[in-house]
């Protein structure tokens, strides 16, 4: 260890750890931790296959090479030519497997990403405003937290039609009111910090000092939120799926989809719920044991 | 503004400040405090914690938050009652004929924003220089504070610049543009001894070049004897005397002045010498207007301390809120 390292060390035993150190010490300790490997791994195989669907694909996951051979009692299970077997219609199940990623992925990133936007905005105006907008904001936020989420998101799946854009909405509309609240609090301990003051007795401007000082040292918390969100957004995508309210085009593979037209057969071809089953099971476990992993890392208190 | 140099900068007159709660009666954190800063003096605000040197301080440069506080009193500045000033005006003044140094540069920085952009950020806001004007009037700043290497530690963020490195960037960015005023509230507390000297002799080089008056809030006399012109002692929120700081140093009258005096450990002192520490603490003080706060502590306390409040006498040059106060030397009987 070089002499600026042990300087480095012992300073912050000392002090509390600055954010921005925080964040840096966060991400070494994450690339040496086997549980967020684990996640970094699970989420990059996920992504690849969602991403390289086409070239991975051993078939179209439309095409019915089985058709012939399929009978409502007779679905046959995992052999070399269909590695997952075939579905109820006679299609590759490994395909379908396959590019129902894109579908997962392509909901729970727009969804996360729309949810925290809103959040944000909303957590934004009540942290830096206070007062009355404050009290009007989180009244909103808890009003919308009072229902809850899944009923919140078939609902509004449900008035605004089957597509993949009102799944989408309808998970971001769920994730709204978390990420604002989390802001706001986030954003309120830190107006109170002693750099806010400083900048404030030099004068620098409110808007600056809330964009450019308290909302960058209040999203830590935020980031985390964000890694999880992905993971309940996949499930949630499953969910309405299932639930018949997913995307239009029935052709188009969906895990959630898929595991609702299996559950007549579940008796004679279990293999058709289990591998969408675990499909969801692996991407929503990556995104949640990095946003753990995450958590711990940049909290001071979880410090091993 | 005029140069009349017997007119002081900054005079505070009767500032008080309340904090006020729900259901409970308000809480007078400072009461009754006057003092005059004239252009380039150093004026010392001395006292415990919890004296209300802080919140002085704070009051003066409108840094209170609005909600349950009650500040009233004068703070005339420039011929403007600070305290009346519309709050764009007075952003506009702090930073630029005002500003202030905090006590803790481990967190008065902003931890995730490099310090150039901190530093540049006050100069954009206050001169009209902006983009590489500006980066170059930040490095100089920071040069000038004696920071080595100004360019390269202006991209570095506050956690990998020391304690009094980072003190440095804080003093550079007070000064950036050239305020008259400088409030530094214990800028030295947080720091190792040996950089506290440093410090200490830097804000008065940078204060005497730039002609600032310095306001210098501490609990150390050490730093009040080498840097003040004038000092005013704070208990309880109000001043118990202020004086040129010679005269307090060789005649406190004030039994708390005294005391702080005489609680200083001497080097010079024999082994085994005992200190003389001040008994009770601040905790143990009674409310201003049954009779001096002081008195459960004041080894010279009399039965008229707790009549009722002392007023601030005017006694040749030097204020004191005292009914019983130390005898100057003269009238020690032989």
């Amino acid at each position: 260890m070089s002499l600026s390292q042990v300087e480095a060390a012992t300073e912050s035993d000392q002090v509390e750890q600055p954010v921005g150190n925080l964040r840096q010490a966060a991400w070494r300790r994450l690339r040496r931790d086997p549980v967020a490997i684990t996640g970094f791994v699970l989420i990059a195989m996920f992504i690849v296959v969602a991403v390289l669907a086409p070239l991975i694909a051993p078939y179209d996951p439309r095409d019915t090479p089985g058709a012939g051979t399929i009978t409502p009692t007779n679905i046959p299970g995992p052999s070399a030519e269909h590695w997952f077997g075939l579905d109820e219609q006679g299609r590759d199940e490994l395909s379908r497997v396959i590019y129902g990623a894109r579908q997962s992925l392509l909901v729970g990133v727009v969804a996360m990403l729309l949810g925290m936007a809103g959040g944000m905005v909303l957590g934004v105006l009540a942290g830096a405003f206070g007062r009355w907008v404050d009290s009007v904001v989180m009244r909103i936020v808890d009003i919308m937290l009072s229902i809850p989420g899944l009923l919140m998101a078939i609902a509004i799946a449900a008035v605004l039609g089957r597509s993949l854009t009102s799944v989408m909405i309808a998970i971001a509309a769920v994730n709204v009111p978390i990420f604002a609240r989390l802001l706001r609090g986030q954003m309120m301990s830190q107006r109170e910090s002693d750099y806010v003051l400083a900048a404030r007795s030099l004068g620098v401007r409110r808007r600056s000092i809330v964009l450019s000082h308290v909302l960058p040292n209040s999203m830590s918390p935020v980031i985390v939120q964000a890694t999880l969100t992905l993971a309940t957004a996949i499930i949630e995508a499953a969910a309405l799926s299932f639930l018949g309210l997913g995307g239009a085009d029935p052709a188009v593979p969906e895990w959630g989809r898929m595991l609702a037209s299996t559950q007549r057969y579940l008796a004679s071809a279990p293999h058709l719920a289990l591998f969408p089953g675990l499909a969801i099971m692996v991407a929503a476990l990556g995104f949640t044991l990095i946003g753990e992993r995450l958590r711990e890392a940049l909290d001071p208190k979880y410090r091993r | 503004m005029t140069n009349d140099p017997t007119r002081p900068l900054l005079a505070v007159r009767d500032l008080g400040v309340s904090f006020t709660r729900k259901g409970a009666p308000d809480v007078r954190a400072v009461d009754g405090v006057s003092f005059d800063v004239s252009p380039g003096q150093t004026v010392g605000l001395v006292g415990e914690s919890g004296s209300g040197k802080s919140v002085t301080s704070l009051a003066v440069m409108g840094l209170l938050p609005r909600r349950n506080v009650r500040v009233d009193g004068r703070v005339i500045f420039d011929d403007d009652d600070l305290l009346t000033l519309p709050r764009e005006r007075m952003r506009d003044i702090r930073g630029r004929d005002m500003a202030m140094v905090f006590q803790d540069p481990m967190t008065s920085l902003n931890p995730v924003v490099p310090i150039g952009v901190q530093v540049t950020e006050v100069i954009e806001r206050h001169q009209q220089l902006s983009g590489d004007a500006a980066d170059k009037a930040a490095a100089e700043l920071l040069d000038r504070v004696g920071i080595p290497d100004p360019t390269r530690r202006l991209r570095e963020y506050p956690h990998q610049l020391s304690g009094g490195m980072r003190q440095r960037a804080l003093i550079a960015m007070a000064l950036a543009c050239r305020p008259r005023l400088l409030i530094a509230d214990e800028p030295t507390t947080a720091l190792d001894v040996t950089i506290q000297a440093q410090i200490l002799e830097l804000l008065k080089e940078l204060v005497h070049d730039s002609g600032a008056a310095l306001i210098m809030i501490t609990h150390d006399l050490g730093v009040v004897a080498g840097l003040c012109d004038t000092v005013h002692v704070m208990y309880s929120g109000r001043v118990v005397e202020g004086a040129q700081r010679r005269e307090l140093f060789a005649r406190p009258r004030h039994p708390y002045t005294g005391g702080l005096l005489a609680s200083v450990p001497r080097l010079d002192a024999a082994r085994g010498t005992p200190l003389h520490p001040i008994p009770g603490s601040p905790t143990d003080v009674l409310a201003w207007p049954s009779g001096c706060a002081f008195a459960p502590r004041c080894h010279h306390r009399v039965d008229a301390c707790t009549d009722g409040p002392p007023p601030l006498e005017n006694i040749g040059g030097r204020s004191l809120r005292c009914v019983n106060p130390l005898p100057t030397t003269e009238e020690v009987p032989a």
